[in-house]
């Protein structure tokens, strides 16, 4: 028997009230070993970033998990920490990376992405996920160091447009 | 060979009658991953949300009681698989009575209502049933009355699974401004629409006392592992 799925629809402009709560960008605290920051722009098809409270986005993998929504400048923060290299179904190694769901007024259903790290050259190379993206792309998934922060843009159409992967 | 059944109810990205997604649908296709890899990898971890018991009555926020019709709002959560989901997080948001959303950003044209704040959150429990007991939302223009939403109830869940995560909204049978609204018309099947109305349920409604409400019922249904995963459409 099959029922039929709920469908999605848009997270809408004015969840803030509901979805946040204090601490919610944080998957790790901010002074714990290995915790990073990665920042970004979320960024519509003329360029323009979503700022509040228009962009929301959920990070996570194995048992870190947090929520960010975009500020005035359309920019996101969270604060992780690399995960360990995991292995795949078919036996290999996945680099590190986290999962990354988009929500925003405009998407009526959510986006799915992944972020990799800027120091994990090797294990990025042989990436089984990496690997099913076209490579001129693959770079548009490894977030950038920026300072103390690591930058990881996500564009949502457009020529430089994001990853995005079916689930 | 049986023949497949559709299992994607999901709207497409782009549905220009909803001119928000113009700009923001993908236009590249999305990447399919082998299916045993993302449809069946876990979803969030949630636990950090803070849940109290009480927060799924959102007529007792505060000192008052709020203006409007008070209703219960109540269900199962199953996934397409026929399986209750237990132990999962359901967050709602809503307008007050006036079509306000308390939310800073909401453009304030409609009345607040100081005793009510339109957020609420529970955990299904051992066979997937969840209880709000909640105000009804209020229909409300849009920017420049361009677009007069009917009145919903936005809802979060996580489910499992990666692809059982979902955000929705939850309609109320019978209202007219449900086949003029963009945002539930960009469902393309009418199986999937009908899947996010609420139905009253007479018998389950309260009735002589003053803080009697009217009964909805809505069962959510997530994705589950059996289902294909979603398609490039």
């Amino acid at each position: 028997m099959s029922e039929i799925q709920s469908p999605s629809q848009t997270i809408g402009p004015l969840y803030g009230f509901a979805l946040m709560f204090e601490g919610s960008h944080e998957a790790v605290p901010p002074d714990s070993p290995g915790a990073v920051r990665i920042e970004g722009l979320i960024i519509d098809g003329d360029g323009v970033p979503l700022s509040w409270p228009e962009g929301f986005i959920e990070v996570w993998e194995g048992d870190q998990w947090a929520r960010a929504r975009t500020d005035v400048d359309g920019r996101y923060s969270v604060v992780v920490r690399k995960p360990e290299p995991a292995p795949t179904p078919d036996g290999t190694v996945a680099a590190p990376h986290l999962n990354v769901t988009v929500f925003a007024r405009g998407l009526l259903k959510q986006l799915l992405t992944r972020v990799y790290f800027p120091d994990e050259t090797a294990a990025n190379a042989a990436d089984p996920i990496l690997e099913l993206v076209p490579p001129g792309d693959r770079d548009l998934l490894i977030a950038k160091p920026e300072g103390e922060v690591l930058r990881f843009d996500i564009r949502l159409q457009g020529e430089d447009e994001t990853p995005f992967f079916a689930f | 060979m049986a023949v497949a059944e559709r299992q994607d109810f999901n709207p497409p990205y782009l549905h220009p009658a909803y001119e928000a997604t113009v700009r923001r649908a993908p236009s590249k296709r999305l990447i399919e991953v082998p299916r045993g890899w993302f449809h069946h990898a876990t979803g969030p971890v949630w636990g950090r949300v803070p849940v109290r018991p009480t927060d799924n009555d959102l007529t007792k926020q505060h000192a008052g009681r709020p203006v409007g019709q008070t209703i219960t709002l109540s269900g199962r959560v199953l996934d397409s698989d026929g399986r209750a989901v237990p132990n999962t997080l359901i967050e709602i948001w809503q307008t007050n009575a006036s079509g306000a959303y308390l939310d800073p950003a909401d453009p304030g044209f409609m009345s607040l209502d100081p005793n009510f704040t339109g957020a609420g959150r529970t955990i299904t429990d051992s066979e997937g049933r969840y209880h709000f007991r909640t105000i009804k939302p209020a229909a409300y223009p849009g920017d420049l009355g361009a677009l007069f939403r009917p009145a919903h109830i936005h809802t979060s869940l996580f489910g499992a699974l990666l692809g059982s995560r979902l955000i929705t909204q939850c309609y109320f049978e019978g209202d007219p401004l449900q086949d003029r609204d963009p945002i539930l018309q960009s469902i393309p099947d009418p199986r999937g629409i009908e899947r996010l109305l609420a139905r009253f349920n007479s018998a389950a409604t309260e009735v002589g006392d003053v803080d009697s409400a009217l009964a909805y019922n809505w069962d959510i249904v997530l994705r589950g592992p059996a289902a294909t995963p979603m398609e490039n459409d």
